[in-house]
């Protein structure tokens, strides 16, 4: 078994189970991250120009496409009387789900301080706004005559009408329209220190006057920072329940109607749920390649990749949920025209369209939950375009199968696009993507004064800086509580096993380069609070590896347990405690560490145990055990 | 373009975060008012070494975010009810139920514009000059580098005392800077 000399932590580096991994690898010091973020922009690959022709000519696609239908009239498209919203109102729920996942990786994250997102944030929240846009113009055309595109807004027009505030598409239109503005200031907030960034690198005139007038004289004051990071935070609180707000909005479009199939009132969340798994499909699909040809790995980890992976899992199984609770409700209504649109929808004339929808949807994303799968790009790369094909499908299904077949079989008819809604469909990505190279081509794709916020030498208090002379109030109130924890850990057990630690971010961060130590003199060693810190690091260090006995502790140490009593004050882990918190506090998992430490030391064979979720876990301990008794 | 001589203040940077963090506190101390710090990122804490308030923009955004809800709700209540009432779907005029959407959406937009205006305004946004500029070295400030600024017209400020100030919290370079 080669691995099995391994601890736990160095086989499952980018997940240890206690501690974190590092955000950025490789710890690069500040202006190699701003280098390697700004790199595209100074140096840009050949790929890009291929990629922007490719979409400028998909884009022309899109022109022609409303072009011919502001010529022709909607007669153009494949609408017939039952089925009034074809492709430009599917292509419009599916671009606006899309643009959900920008401002939930912004917002929603942001809330919980998950800071992980700041490597994506920027690039999902340029998605988003590019994704409305392309949403926007959908109801725009659909309109039929786009020059009376006015007349759902508030202001006074030749009829001496106002608009209808009871109809849910004039609720739709305040919240995608404020749902774009929100997210774009959003940005733009974000973007400013960036701007500025590029602003002092710019070389070209041009360059320093457009980045110059776009970051408005930004100079990183810590007193305008204040006012930023309040600013942020509140938006990011606006945000969350706007974001949940929009696409429950666009679900009432259906859900008020009295069309079965669409007045449902699981409409909302299962809206939304389909949304941000939509748009976590289209951030993969963009940012996989893109860490690849940009040489941003190291910013854009596997654990990233991860991360967002679970959260496609988990909301594609919500959209699963919801698929079957349609059928469910349909069955249990007692309603015969709810019923048989659910039967039509899964085999009558739109079957394929529904079985496409269900396994890219349901079925390819619980693939996810294999490791192996959510820590290859390649294979989520492909996973994200099966999420995106479902998705639009989810639309399709929605839109035209309650249509088609309504109340009275006398009008019941069969829609089918024409060139021209393929030409419309095709040609919004094009938009899309023409939009989404310039902004890589143009800006920073990732928030770079973000990333090194959330690097551990940004940190003033890092145990690598040193930690005498404080002097002000602040200062010695942040040091204390790391100080005080460390007398309370037994570490005289643990310390032997912390240099064995490499992924771990607290070991790591004190050879590092770009931090020399304060020009006080805490590098003397011994200076009074310095070696406080890292002490205090310790028991954290410890506790992945220590995972691992515990868990057999329960079925086969049950006759050893009384050896670690000789230690005063210890316990012996009990094994209802054992099981049933494998991942608690500190404290038992030291215990259960000492008690095995201790059944070692006695010349006890630790035993072989059945292979559990981690075998070889089980099994590598005992050696290291045996080599360091020796 | 004849030059002014007019000073702005001494610049000084420092090499990292903690550096910077344990110098402001020392120009706190020392009762300094008209001065910055300036970093690429947002210091964690460094409010609290600089002695600063907390910011207003909640304020702003709270009163914004209300009247834009008001607002709101009473646009639609006036064009709906009182300037062209129509009857659809059998429903009041006053249909309030169905005029929470477009309420909410109005104060989250009006209460958003708050938090980005509002935050322009107090920091004084856009601003394409500044004395700071003048300075080749502050280019770095968006990048790797952390700053302090004093400004001449403090009552503290005297070109040596405040350097040496600067100097003996660690400050690597400190210059001074042209208004």
């Amino acid at each position: 078994m080669a691995a099995s000399n391994k601890t736990l932590a160095e086989r499952d580096p980018i997940d240890p189970l206690v501690g974190r991994y590092p955000l950025v690898e490789g710890d690069p010091s500040f202006s190699e991250v701003t280098a390697a973020v700004v790199r595209p922009i100074e140096q840009p690959p050949k790929a890009w120009w291929i990629f922007f022709l490719l979409s400028l000519g998909m884009l022309g696609i899109f022109g022609i496409s409303v072009g011919y239908l502001f010529w022709e009239g909607t007669g153009v498209w494949g609408l017939n009387i039952p089925v009034g919203w074809g492709w430009a109102i599917v292509n419009f729920v599916f671009w606006v789900g899309i643009g959900h996942a920008g401002t939930l990786i912004s917002a929603i994250l942001f809330l919980f301080r998950q800071k992980w997102r700041t490597s994506i944030n920027r690039a999902a929240e340029a998605m988003t706004i590019f994704a409305v846009i392309c949403a926007l113009s959908f109801p725009t055309i659909h309109v039929g005559r786009v020059w009376l595109i006015y007349w759902p807004l508030p202001i006074p027009n030749q009829m001496g009408m106002w608009p209808n505030f009871r109809s849910p598409l004039l609720w739709d239109v305040f919240a995608v329209s404020t749902y774009f503005t929100v997210s774009l200031l959003f940005w733009y907030v974000g973007l400013i220190p960036d701007i500025a960034t590029m602003r002092d690198r710019a070389k070209s005139r041009v360059a320093k006057l457009a980045y110059g007038a776009f970051a408005l004289g930004w100079r990183g004051s810590h007193r305008h920072w204040v006012n930023y990071e309040s600013a942020y935070l509140l938006l990011a609180a606006m945000a969350t329940p706007l974001v949940l707000s929009v696409h429950s909005i666009v679900s009432f479009d259906f859900a008020v109607s009295q069309l079965p199939g669409w007045h449902t009132t699981i409409f909302p969340p299962y809206f939304v749920a389909g949304a941000i798994f939509s748009g976590f499909g289209m951030v993969l699909t963009l940012m996989i390649p893109l860490r690849k040809w940009f040489g941003l790995d190291h910013i854009i980890t596997t654990k990233h990749l991860e991360n967002m992976a679970k959260i496609v899992l988990l909301t594609g199984s919500l959209v699963g949920y919801a698929y079957s609770m349609e059928f469910f409700i349909a069955w249990y209504s007692g309603n015969p025209y709810e019923a048989f649109v659910f039967v039509n929808r899964a085999f009558g004339d739109y079957a394929w369209a529904y079985w496409i929808m269900v396994s890219c949807n349901v079925i390819t994303p619980q693939l996810i939950w294999f490791k192996k799968i959510r820590r290859s790009a390649t294979a989520l790369f492909i996973l994200s375009i099966f999420v995106n094909i479902g998705m639009w499908f989810e639309r399709f299904v929605i839109v035209a199968t309650s249509l088609h077949h309504d109340f009275l079989p006398s009008s019941w008819d069969y829609f089918s696009p024409t060139i021209w809604d393929w030409g419309t469909l095709i040609g919004s990505f094009g938009l899309f993507f023409t939009l989404f190279a310039l902004f890589v081509r143009y800006l920073p794709m990732i928030a770079i004064s973000e990333i090194k916020g959330v690097m551990e030498k940004a940190n003033p208090h890092h145990p690598s800086y040193g930690h005498g002379g404080h002097e002000g109030p602040a200062a010695t109130k942040e040091e204390t509580p790391e100080a005080a924890a460390a007398p309370a850990e037994p570490k005289a057990a643990v310390v032997t096993e912390e240099k064995a630690t490499a992924p771990e971010p607290e070991a790591k961060a004190s050879p590092e380069p770009e931090a020399p130590k304060s020009s006080e003199p805490t590098d003397a060693p011994g200076a009074d609070p310095e070696p406080a810190a890292p002490v205090a690091q310790t028991p954290k260090v410890e506790a992945p590896k220590v995972e691992a006995p515990k868990v057999e502790a329960p079925k086969v140490e049950a006759p050893k347990v009384d050896a670690p009593v000789e230690r005063p004050g210890e316990k012996a882990p009990s094994q209802a405690e054992a099981v049933k918190k494998p991942e608690g506090p500190k404290s038992p998992t030291t215990r259960g560490w000492t008690a095995f430490m201790d059944a070692a030391d006695m010349g006890i064979e630790p035993p072989k145990v059945t292979p559990g979720p981690k075998p070889a876990a089980t099994d590598e301990t005992p050696d290291k055990e045996g080599k360091e008794d020796a | 373009m004849p030059k002014r001589k007019k000073i702005y203040g001494l610049l000084a940077e420092f090499r990292n975060p903690a550096d910077l963090y344990h110098a402001c506190e020392k120009v706190r101390d020392a009762g300094y008012a008209a001065w910055d710090a300036y970093t690429p990122f947002p210091v964690h804490g460094l409010e609290q070494a600089m002695g600063l308030r907390r910011s207003v923009v909640p304020w702003i955004v709270a009163i914004m975010g209300f009247s834009g809800a008001g607002l709101g709700f009473l646009m639609q209540w006036w064009m709906s009810a009182v300037d062209y009432p129509l009857i659809i779907s059998a429903k009041p005029y006053n249909s309030y139920p169905a005029f929470v959407p477009v309420t909410f959406e109005l104060g989250i937009l009006l209460g958003s514009f708050g938090a980005v205006f509002g935050m322009f305004a107090l920091n004084r946004l856009p601003q394409l000059y500044h004395s700071l500029f003048n300075s080749d070295r502050f280019a770095k400030v968006t990048d790797d580098g952390f700053f302090i600024a004093i400004e001449a017209r403090d009552p503290n400020y005297d070109p040596a005392r405040t350097r040496a100030l600067l100097e003996e919290a660690g400050a690597v370079a400190v210059e001074e800077v042209e208004d």
